[in-house]
C-alpha cells in the first residue's frame, strides 16, 4: 500500500508497505529514519514515542496506513540544524545517557511533558514518563535532565520577552 | 565493492581520569542518530528469521522445508545439517547446538532459519518449516535433575557442576542456630535493544559480522569453529549496544546470520523481536539454598553450612563459573571461621541460563541476609550491629581461605547507610495518592499501610576468577592532526552502555596529557579485550590503556631525547606530557608535542594482565581464586500495604567503595541503574517458567521497574584505592544489583512481619489468604 504523509517538517511517501505494517517499521525500515526504536513493539516501553498530528504516540501501535495525511515528527525532527534541543541537551549533560536504546523516546516524551507543564513537579514527571522503560539509568538522571531543560527553557522564555 | 553499514562517527572527548567528561556518544543518542545493530541497512539485504522449538523437550524427526522455500521472497531454509563446522557452541562447554539435531531442550530452541528479501516475508516463511517432534516429557525440577532416576539431558548427566567448600572445622557446633529455606525467581536482563546484527559475506568465504556483544573475540572464536572457517576470515565490529547485563555474553542470532550470509552471498540482517528476545538469551538462575548459621550468644558467627542449587536450564552457557560464585560469596561479606558449602548447578528442560548483573552473588545474597536478620532477632540485636561484628576487614579470611587484601569497608559501609536521615512519614493532608503503595489506583489512603526499614550487604569478584586468563589489549597511536596532537585508542572492548568508551578516552587524555582523543570502533582487528563483564573492564582494559599509554610516553620522552637533548627518556626527573606539550616538573612547556612530532607517528600495542588467580580446590573449595572484591550496601525504606501485598519503596540508600571514580557521573549512573534492577528482582520480575514453557515473554506480562517504581537514592561513593589496580579503581558495574533487592526485602519483612523466603515478593506473599479456620 501507498502511504503520503508529512515527516519531520517533509513530505514523504512510501510504496509497498503491507497492510500489517507498523508505522514504525515504516519509520525505520522504509524512510530511513531508526531513531525511534524497536524495543518492544507493543507499546509498553515508550522507545518509539512520535508526535502524530501533535499527539504523544507509540509508532508501534499505530498502522502504517493511519498515518496517511498525518504529521509525524519524530526524534530526528526535534534538533534545529546542528543545534540539540534543550531537551536533548539537558539529557547529554545529566548524564541521563548510557545504552541510549530508551532516549529517543524519553526525548520525544519529555518534549511532550514540558510543553504541557513547563514546570513539572518531580512526580508529575515520574507520571508523565511512566510509560518509557528505561533498564540502564534507574531513572535519577533522566529527571535530573528533566528539571534541567525545564529550567533552561523557562530562562529562554524569560530572556525572549 | 561490499557495503558496508554506517557506523557512528567518532566524536574526541576531552578529559581526565576523575572527571565527569561526558560521553562521546551522548549527543548521537539523543538525536537518534546512533546506529545500534538493529538499525544497520545495506542495499540488497536480506532478512532472516528462526524456526524455533514450540516443546521444551522433543526428539527432532524429519524437517520439511520445501514450502518454505516455495514461500515468495524466500531465499535459503538452513537445519542443523547445514552448519559448516562444529554443530555446537558455548562459553564453558560447547554442548548448544546452532541449530537443534537429534532433540531439542528448551521452549524456543532454534531448529531452522529462513533468509527472505523482507522481515515478514521471512516471517511468514519460517511458519511453514514442517519439523517432525516427537514430544518428550520435559525435566523441570532442579531437584529432580539431581536424583539418579532422572532422565540425562546431556552425555554425562545433569549435574553441570559441583562446588564444595570446607572451611575450617566442619563439626563446630554453637549456642545460637537460625535455618532458612530461600527460593530465588528467574530474571531477565531485558537490555532494550533487542538482539541483532549483520552479516555480510565478503565473496571470498569469510564474512564481516556486526554485532551487538559483550565479547567480540569469544564470538568469533566460537563462529570460526562452528563455520569451519580460519579466524581470519571471520571479522566482527561492534554496532550500537543497547544494553547487555550479560545477556549478550553468548551467542544468540550470530552464527544464524553468518550461515545464512555465507550461503545466499547476500548481505543479511536478523534483529529478534521482544518475544524472541526471551527465548534469544540465558537468564538469571532462579535458585533454592537452605542455610544454616550458628553463633555465640554475643553475636559471633561460627559457622555457616549452605546447600546451592542452581536451575541451569537446557545448556551450561557459564553455568559452571556462576555456581562457583554461589559458593565462595554464600556467607556474605562476614568473618566465618567454619564453612560448609554445597553447591549443584544442573541441567533441565528450562531456559539456559547463565550471566547476569551480579552473576551467582545476588541470589546467595538474599538468603545470606535474610539469614542475617534472623539471627539478629534470635539474639535480640539489632540487624545492623550483628552485622558490623561480624564484618570482614582487611586480612579477613574468605571461606575459600583467600585473604581479602586493600580496604575492606564492610562495617563502614554499614554504618554510613544506617546513619544517612531516615526519611519523613507520608502523612500528607489530603494524601497525596502518587505516594501512597498502589498510586492513582486509589487503592488505599493510608489505611493498612505499614513502614519497614531494611538493610543488607554484599559483595562479589571483579574480574576473571579461577585461573581464567584475563587480559586486554590496547593499541595507541599518536599523531598530529590539524597541527594538534590526536591520540587514537583502539581496543575490542564492548561499549554496552556503561561508558567504557569515554573511559578508555579519560584514560589517553591523562597519560599522555592530549586534549584531543578518540577511541575507534571495537573490532577483532586488535587483540582480545575480554568481556564486558565481571565488572572488569575499566579495571582490564583500562589497564591495557594505560599500559600502552605509558609506552607511547616513553617513546615520545626518547624522541624528545634525541632531537633536542638534555631530557631523560625516564619519568624520575619530572617531566611529563600536559597540554598538548612536553612539560617540566615546573609546569614549564619544554616542547609543544605536534613541534616534537611532524610528520611521525607513534603507536604502541600492550596486553595488560592482572594477577593470575587459582582454581578452587574440587575437594575443598579452597583457593586464591579472585582478583578483587568490590562491596555495597543498601538501606531500603518501604510503606506496605498489608491488606493488598502492594510495596512502595520510598527511598533507597547506598554506600560503596568505587576505589576511584575514573568518571563520578558514570559512577553515579552504575549505582542508580545497578539499585533498579536489584528492585525489579525484589518486587515485580519474573519469568513465568510453567512445564518448561515461559509464561511471561514480552514486556506486558514481564514487568521492568519504570520511573514510578524507582526512589531517590542517596549515594555516598567512597574512593579507598586498591593498591594492585590502575589508579586504585575497583569493578562497579555489579555490587549495585546484589544488595539492593535483599534490603527491599528486609524492609518489607519489617512492615509485615511475614517471612519472605522468596524473592520476587509478591502480594500474596505479603497477605495472608490462607483459609480462615473454620
Amino acid at each position: 500500500m501507498k502511504i503520503a504523509c508529512t515527516v519531520n517538517g517533509r513530505a514523504r511517501t512510501v510504496d509497498g508497505a503491507w497492510e500489517g505494517e507498523s508505522l514504525l517499521s515504516v519509520l525505520r525500515d522504509r524512510m530511513q529514519l531508526p531513531g525511534s526504536k524497536n524495543a518492544c513493539e507493543q507499546g509498553e516501553c515508550g522507545s518509539c514515542s512520535v508526535y502524530m498530528d501533535g499527539v504523544l504516540v507509540c509508532a508501534c501501535l499505530v498502522l502504517g496506513g493511519q498515518a496517511n495525511d498525518r504529521t509525524i515528527v519524530t526524534i530526528e525532527g526535534l534538533a534545529t540544524g546542528t543545534a540539540l534541543h534543550a531537551v536533548q541537551q539537558a539529557f547529554v549533560e545529566a548524564g541521563a545517557v548510557q545504552c541510549g536504546f530508551c532516549t529517543p523516546g524519553l526525548v520525544v516524551a519529555t518534549h511532550d511533558l514540558l510543553a504541557r507543564f513547563p514546570e513539572p513537579s518531580v512526580m508529575q514527571i515520574r507520571e508523565a514518563l511512566a510509560g518509557n522503560i528505561c533498564r540502564c539509568t534507574g531513572y535519577a538522571k533522566i529527571i535530573d535532565a528533566v528539571q534541567l531543560a525545564a529550567r533552561r527553557i523557562a530562562v529562554d522564555e524569560h530572556s525572549a520577552r | 565493492m561490499t557495503e558496508h553499514p554506517r557506523l557512528a562517527p567518532r566524536t574526541p572527548v576531552t578529559g581526565r581520569v576523575g572527571d565527569s567528561v561526558q560521553r562521546p556518544d551522548a549527543v548521537l543518542k539523543v538525536k537518534g542518530d546512533f546506529p545500534y545493530s538493529s538499525d544497520l541497512q545495506v542495499e540488497g539485504m536480506l532478512w532472516g528469521a528462526t524456526v524455533r522449538s514450540p516443546h521444551p523437550y522433543a526428539r527432532i524427526g524429519s524437517i520439511d522445508a520445501s514450502e518454505a522455500l516455495a514461500s515468495p521472497g524466500v531465499r535459503a531454509v538452513l537445519t542443523h545439517e547445514d552448519v559448516p563446522g562444529r554443530k555446537v557452541y558455548g562459553l564453558e562447554i560447547p554442548d548448544q547446538p546452532v541449530l537443534a539435531f537429534d532433540v531439542a531442550r528448551y521452549w524456543g530452541e532454534a531448529v531452522a532459519l529462513v533468509a527472505a528479501d523482507s522481515p515478514e516475508e521471512a516471517r511468514r516463511a519460517a511458519h511453514k518449516v514442517q519439523v517432525d517432534y516427537q514430544v518428550l516429557v520435559p525435566l523441570t525440577d532442579p531437584e529432580l535433575a539431581l536424583t539418579p532416576d532422572a532422565p540425562s539431558l546431556h552425555e554425562g548427566g545433569n549435574v553441570t557442576r559441583q562446588v564444595r567448600i570446607r572451611h575450617g572445622d566442619q563439626n563446630a557446633r554453637a549456642e545460637v542456630v537460625v535455618t532458612g529455606e530461600y527460593e530465588i525467581g528467574m530474571q531477565d536482563q531485558a537490555p532494550l535493544g533487542p538482539e541483532s546484527g549483520l552479516a555480510i559475506p565478503d565473496g571470498q568465504g569469510g564474512v564481516d559480522l556486526y554485532i551487538a556483544t559483550q565479547w567480540l573475540h569469544i564470538d568469533r572464536d566460537q563462529l570460526a569453529e562452528c563455520l569451519a572457517l580460519s579466524r581470519e576470515k571471520v571479522r566482527l565490529t561492534l554496532a550500537g549496544v543497547g544494553g547487555a547485563f550479560g545477556a549478550r555474553e553468548d551467542l544468540s542470532m550470530q552464527a544464524h546470520a553468518c550461515m545464512l550470509a555465507l550461503r545466499t552471498g547476500r548481505p543479511v540482517k536478523i534483529a529478534y523481536s521482544r518475544p524472541e528476545s526471551f527465548v534469544g538469551h540465558v537468564h538469571r538462575h532462579p535458585g533454592r539454598l537452605r542455610y544454616e548459621h550458628g553463633a555465640t550468644r554475643d553475636g559471633k558467627l561460627v559457622y555457616v553450612k549452605a546447600r546451592i542449587l542452581l536451575d541451569g536450564g537446557a545448556y551450561a552457557s557459564s553455568s559452571t563459573a556462576v555456581i562457583a560464585n554461589a559458593c565462595c560469596f554464600a556467607v556474605g561479606p562476614y568473618e566465618c571461621p567454619n564453612a560448609t558449602i554445597d553447591g549443584w548447578v544442573v541441567y533441565t528442560n528450562n531456559p539456559p541460563c547463565g550471566a547476569m548483573r551480579g552473576f551467582g552473588s545476588v541470589q546467595n545474597c538474599y538468603a545470606h541476609e535474610a539469614q542475617m536478620d534472623k539471627l539478629a532477632a534470635a539474639l535480640s540485636m539489632d540487624p545492623v550491629e550483628l552485622r558490623i561484628r561480624n564484618a570482614m576487614k582487611t586480612g579477613s579470611s574468605m571461606v575459600t581461605g583467600q585473604v581479602v587484601e586493600g580496604p575492606v569497608p564492610v562495617a563502614d559501609l554499614l554504618r554510613r547507610v544506617r546513619d544517612v536521615a531516615l526519611p519523613p512519614a507520608t502523612t500528607s493532608d489530603p494524601v497525596d495518592l502518587t505516594e501512597m503503595p498502589g498510586g492513582v489506583s486509589n487503592t488505599t489512603h493510608g489505611e493498612g499501610v505499614k513502614r519497614g526499614v531494611g538493610y543488607a550487604v554484599g559483595f562479589k569478584n571483579i574480574g576473571y576468577s579461577e585461573g581464567f586468563n584475563d587480559y586486554s589489549t590496547a593499541r595507541v597511536r599518536l599523531s598530529v592532526v590539524g597541527g594538534r596532537p590526536r591520540v587514537e585508542v583502539h581496543t575490542a572492548s564492548a561499549e554496552v552502555g556503561q561508558g567504557l568508551v569515554t573511559v578508555q578516552a579519560q584514560i589517553a587524555g591523562t597519560e599522555l596529557g592530549v586534549s584531543d582523543v578518540v577511541v575507534l570502533d571495537a573490532d577483532t582487528a586488535v587483540g582480545s579485550a575480554g568481556s564486558s563483564s565481571a565488572s572488569r573492564q575499566t579495571y582490564v582494559t583500562g589497564g591495557a590503556v594505560k599500559a600502552a599509554c605509558e609506552a607511547v610516553r616513553e617513546r615520545v620522552l626518547s624522541l624528545a631525547q634525541s632531537e633536542m637533548g638534555g631530557l631523560s627518556a625516564d619519568a624520575g626527573d619530572g617531566r611529563r606530557l600536559e597540554n598538548d606539550a612536553i612539560v617540566s616538573a615546573d609546569g614549564a612547556v619544554v616542547v609543544h608535542l605536534a613541534t616534537l612530532l611532524g610528520e611521525e607517528v607513534i603507536e604502541e600495542t600492550r596486553e595488560f594482565h592482572p594477577r593470575r588467580t587459582a582454581p578452587l580446590d574440587p575437594e575443598t573449595g579452597q583457593a586464591d581464586a579472585h582478583l578483587q572484591y568490590a562491596f555495597a550496601a543498601h538501606r531500603a525504606v518501604v510503606d506496605v500495604d498489608t491488606e493488598l501485598g502492594l510495596v512502595k519503596v520510598v527511598e533507597l540508600a547506598t554506600a560503596q567503595d568505587v576505589g576511584k571514580a575514573i568518571n563520578p557521573q558514570a559512577v553515579e549512573g552504575q549505582l542508580e541503574g545497578g539499585a533498579a534492577q536489584g528492585l525489579g528482582l525484589a518486587l515485580m520480575e519474573e519469568i513465568q517458567v510453567k512445564d518448561g514453557v515461559i509464561r511471561n515473554a514480552s514486556f506486558t506480562d514481564y514487568l521492568l521497574p519504570t520511573i514510578l517504581d524507582m526512589p531517590p537514592l542517596r549515594m555516598q561513593i567512597l574512593e579507598l584505592g586498591d593498591p594492585h589496580s590502575p589508579y586504585g579503581l575497583k569493578g562497579v558495574g555489579e555490587p549495585p544489583t546484589i544488595s539492593s533487592g535483599p534490603a527491599i526485602v528486609a524492609a518489607i519483612r519489617a512492615a509485615t512481619g511475614r517471612p519472605l523466603s522468596r524473592a520476587p515478593v509478591r502480594p500474596h506473599d505479603i497477605v495472608d489468604t490462607s483459609p480462615l479456620p473454620s
